[in-house]
């Protein structure tokens, strides 16, 4: 069991050092010269080489690559000795040159946004997904699996910036329920962040608990007809220990899975709809370091989301050990 | 004899399917009492299980049960699912066929045991963990208080069957309902497993209804037996009079499709295998493995194994599951790569052959698979599934090929019509002779039939033997021939070779394996058959025990 985790953690390290190999190499292979682009409009050849020497874009990939990892672990000071000196510490993921300020400052700023946003929203999907499921595949056939159903597709089949809007011109400019969205921090008004944040929840969660729902019922119907639910009727069980403790039990692994990957995918920034309710979370971060190509922003980003990827993919293989034996035992 | 705890009057089990109610079980008639065991015998869709499950009402929703079944004197037609679920596990409990899909793969047998108890008794946990050690002690499995912990997958077939048995035991019900207890298992697992409900029955004093298509089980255990077919009861009277004076044609007929282990009546084996020649197929010293998958270390299957198989010959593969006899058949045609020794084809040797090689090979050979409902591609008819290795052979095509096709289908006994069939279309004993015609398309020197009648019911598995010996005779292709049947086997096969555990423990002719096997594992496995013959079955039984003891 603990062998496992180690092996899995040591995976886990091993893609985050690829994926860390892999988007510095944007340095390298991309056209534009990094220095030109943070020299801006009023640029001289002294300039760009002060920059450059600043970036240390001076120096040989693999050394730069080698502070970069460095920097991660114990922090670094750039252009040291020079009054301009910048001391970053540790995690340090680089400096902007272009907004003038440290990468890891800027994903401070943004990560409250993007998790209250993920952690409402997953909540939310898995609640509704879960349940409409569950209620689907007991109630088949009947006009409450087809409402549930059809929700899910409907759910399935629209996209948030048609939903989000919609929603916002109801529910905001109507019949003013809701505020507009943005970000408060839920330390300093936990009652204006809800108000802010509800809008973006409701409309992830409407949108992903679709697949939820149908992975549920999917799951749920086909557990049922096992042999070993015939044997828990036999038993003399109620219908409803069978349902919960026995067929939802077993259709949980497959919505385990699902759910890591969803839940990393937004953490490391929810693009559209932070787009479309104008929320300064990390993806809104990234597309904008995307226009400007602000390498620096870009690499932070991209490993941050790679982290909780990796981080979630492991928490899945941990819940799975608990929930499913063989794994846990083979 | 004392009060019925099972009465079972005028009950009838329809299904509603597509607007129509379809009978699956007609007015059936029968009472079990205390320490005794009624048998209800059939072929597959004859409403033998249908009955078991309906008496309780554990059937789909589109099922009615009419007439009456009481427990104790308490009708269950009717009763109200608070009621059922009262008697479900505690007055009536069930054993299933596979025990592996039967129990909760993510929960210990323990818990499902507890589960059972805490249900309808008012009982701690404490108390009902001791109460389950108890029984899992009751059944024989090895280390109780251990087992309490395990997960189904990490037991053996027979003691998950145990476990099963144990969970069905948990209230002392007064009705065991036993379907198809023993068919997942190997024959000493299920010689074990009747010994073991026989000696609990009796202990208990528990009646049993015992669901089965196995004439020896039914045999071994039953006093009063009912035969069924097409949801009809076609007879029933005690055990004596079913063997022994069977009335009713199908009763004749079920009983004379049973194979018979050293039977006197036995047909004669015309083929006369040449054993002069080089052999069809020759195995020396065959070592297969398994390789190391991640942390699952690699899995030796089957050590130095040494088989000749001459022209004309067909050789019966013998063993229990797990005993590496699948594996052999799928190495001889290069199906699998071996680690150590040499096979040889048709005096070819594919022992390092490359794919292109055995390409070659595959036309000398064809291959029977244990289900035919899998192994026939569904989305192509069988015409083409059968013609599809002579056209990849090159051999014919277009009109040609149609004709080859339906001579195979001639060959095979099915009408030629069936060719633009789709195998959902067929029965299994149907889908199995497409099998064969397959395998035979390409008229192989060696043809390997791995379990082919294993999914079939007795009466069609006869006529599939039928079929495999016409054939065998017109064609005279080496046939290896794996099953776990001796009865089978002994019909069919010239010699006889005996697989555990990876090796070679016995190889001679037909008669001398059954009647004077040398290894003590042979003797074992054959004495474990049991023959559908009450009186007789029980000297073998006592003879079995009694050499246990020894």
């Amino acid at each position: 069991m603990l062998s496992y985790l180690v092996r899995r953690i040591v995976g886990g390290i091993t893609v985050l050092a690829f994926v860390s190999i892999f988007v510095f190499g944007l340095f390298f292979v991309i056209p534009a010269d990094p220095a030109r682009l943070a020299c801006g409009k009023s640029c001289t050849p002294e300039l760009m080489a002060e920059i450059r020497h600043g970036l240390e874009l001076d120096q040989p990939l693999q050394v730069q690559y080698f502070r970069f990892v460095k920097g991660i672990f114990f922090g670094r000071t750039y252009l040291p000795g020079t009054e301009a000196a910048l001391h970053c510490t540790a995690p340090c993921l680089g400096y902007s040159y272009q907004t003038d300020e440290l990468v890891t400052n800027l994903l401070k700023d943004r990560v409250p946004a993007t998790l209250s946003i993920a952690i409402g929203a997953s909540i939310l999907w898995v609640l509704i997904g879960l349940s409409s499921g569950i209620l689907s595949a007991l109630r088949r056939g009947t006009w409450i699996d087809k409402f549930s159903q059809g929700f899910a597709l409907a759910g399935a089949s629209l996209q948030i910036y048609f939903v989000g809007l919609v929603l916002q011109f109801i529910f905001v400019d109507k019949l003013a329920w809701f505020h507009a969205p943005g970000y408060v921090s839920p330390f300093e008004d936990p009652k204006e962040w809800a108000l802010e944040m509800i809008l973006p929840w409701l409309t992830l969660g409407f949108l992903l608990s679709a697949i939820y729902a149908r992975l549920t019922r999917a799951g749920m119907i086909e557990v049922m007809s096992e042999d070993y639910i015939r044997t828990a009727r036999a038993k003399g069980l109620s219908n409803r220990t069978i349902k919960f403790k026995h067929v939802l039990r077993a259709a949980l692994t497959p919505i385990v899975t699902v759910f890591g990957l969803d839940l990393g995918g937004l953490l490391g920034g929810a693009v559209i709809t932070e787009y479309v309710f104008n929320i300064p979370g990390l993806g809104k971060l990234a597309t904008e370091a995307v226009t400007n190509v602000d390498l620096p922003i870009i690499v932070g980003t991209v490993l941050l989301a790679a982290v909780f990827i990796v981080v979630a993919n492991i928490l899945v293989d941990l819940l799975y050990m608990v929930l499913d034996p063989k794994v846990r035992l083979s | 004899m004392s009060e019925p705890i099972l009465k079972v009057k005028d009950f009838t089990v329809e299904f509603w399917v597509d607007g129509v109610w379809y009978p699956a079980a007609i007015n059936m008639n029968f009472q079990i009492a205390p320490g005794e065991v009624l048998a209800i015998v059939g072929e597959s869709g004859s409403g033998k299980s249908t009955t078991g499950m309906g008496l309780m009402s554990l059937l789909a929703t589109n099922a009615r049960m009419t007439g009456s079944v009481q427990v104790k004197g308490h009708e269950m037609i009717g009763a109200k699912p608070s009621v059922l679920r009262k008697y479900r596990g505690k007055e009536v409990a069930y054993i299933f066929q596979e025990p592996m899909t039967a129990l909760n793969p993510v929960y210990t047998i323990g818990f499902q045991i507890v589960e059972t108890l805490r249900t309808h008794f008012d009982m701690g946990p404490n108390q009902a963990k001791d109460r389950a050690i108890e029984l899992l002690t009751l059944v024989d499995i090895p280390n109780p208080a251990g087992s309490f912990n395990k997960y189904p997958h990490q037991l053996s077939g027979g003691q998950r069957q145990r476990a099963m048995i144990a969970q069905a035991l948990a209230c002392d019900p007064g009705l065991l309902v036993a379907d198809e207890p023993t068919t997942a298992l190997d024959v000493t697992v299920q010689a074990e497993i009747l010994d073991l409900m026989r000696g609990l029955k009796d202990k208990l004093n528990s009646a049993i209804l015992l669901i089965t298509h196995d004439m020896g089980v039914v045999a071994d255990m039953a006093d009063e037996i009912l035969v069924m077919k097409d949801g009809l009861t076609v007879e029933h009277g005690t055990a004596d009079e079913i063997f022994n004076r069977p009335s009713h044609p199908y009763t004749k007929e079920l009983l004379g499709a049973v194979p018979k282990l050293g039977s006197s009546v036995k047909r004669i084996l015309k083929a006369d295998p040449s054993k002069g020649s080089a052999p069809v197929l020759n195995l020396e010293n065959v070592t297969i493995e398994y390789p190391k998958r991640g942390r699952i270390p690699a899995f030796t299957a089957v050590k130095e194994f040494n088989l000749q198989i001459f022209p004309g010959e067909i050789v019966g593969l013998v063993g229990e599951s797990g005993s590496g006899k699948t594996t052999v058949g799928r190495a001889a045609i290069g199906l699998l790569p071996i680690k150590a020794g040499k096979i040889e084809i048709v005096g070819t040797d594919i022992s390092h052959a490359t794919q292109k090689d055995l390409f070659a090979i595959r036309r000398h050979t064809g291959i029977v698979f244990q289900d035919p409902a899998s192994s026939l591609n569904p989305r192509l008819p069988i015409g083409e599934s059968i013609g599809e290795p002579i056209f990849l052979a090159g051999i014919a095509k277009g009109e040609a090929l149609n004709k080859k096709i339906e001579d195979l289908l001639d060959q095979v006994e099915l009408p030629r019509s069936y060719r633009n069939r789709y195998p959902h279309e067929l029965s299994g004993g149907q889908r199995q002779r497409i099998g064969i015609a397959r395998a035979l398309a390409l008229t192989p020197d060696l043809l390997i039939a791995d379990e082919p009648t294993s999914a079939l019911d007795v009466s069609v598995q006869a006529r599939f033997l039928d079929l495999l010996q016409d054939l065998q005779d017109k064609l005279k292709f080496a046939c290896l021939f794996i099953s776990h049947d001796l009865a089978v086997v002994d019909i069919l096969t010239h010699r006889i070779a005996v697989m555990q555990d990876g090796r070679l423990v016995e190889v001679g002719e037909r008669d001398q394996i059954l009647k004077h096997a040398k290894d003590p594992y042979t003797q074992r496995l054959i004495a474990a058959v049991p023959v559908p013959n009450p009186a007789e079955q029980k000297i073998r039984r006592e003879a079995r025990l009694a050499a246990i003891k020894k």
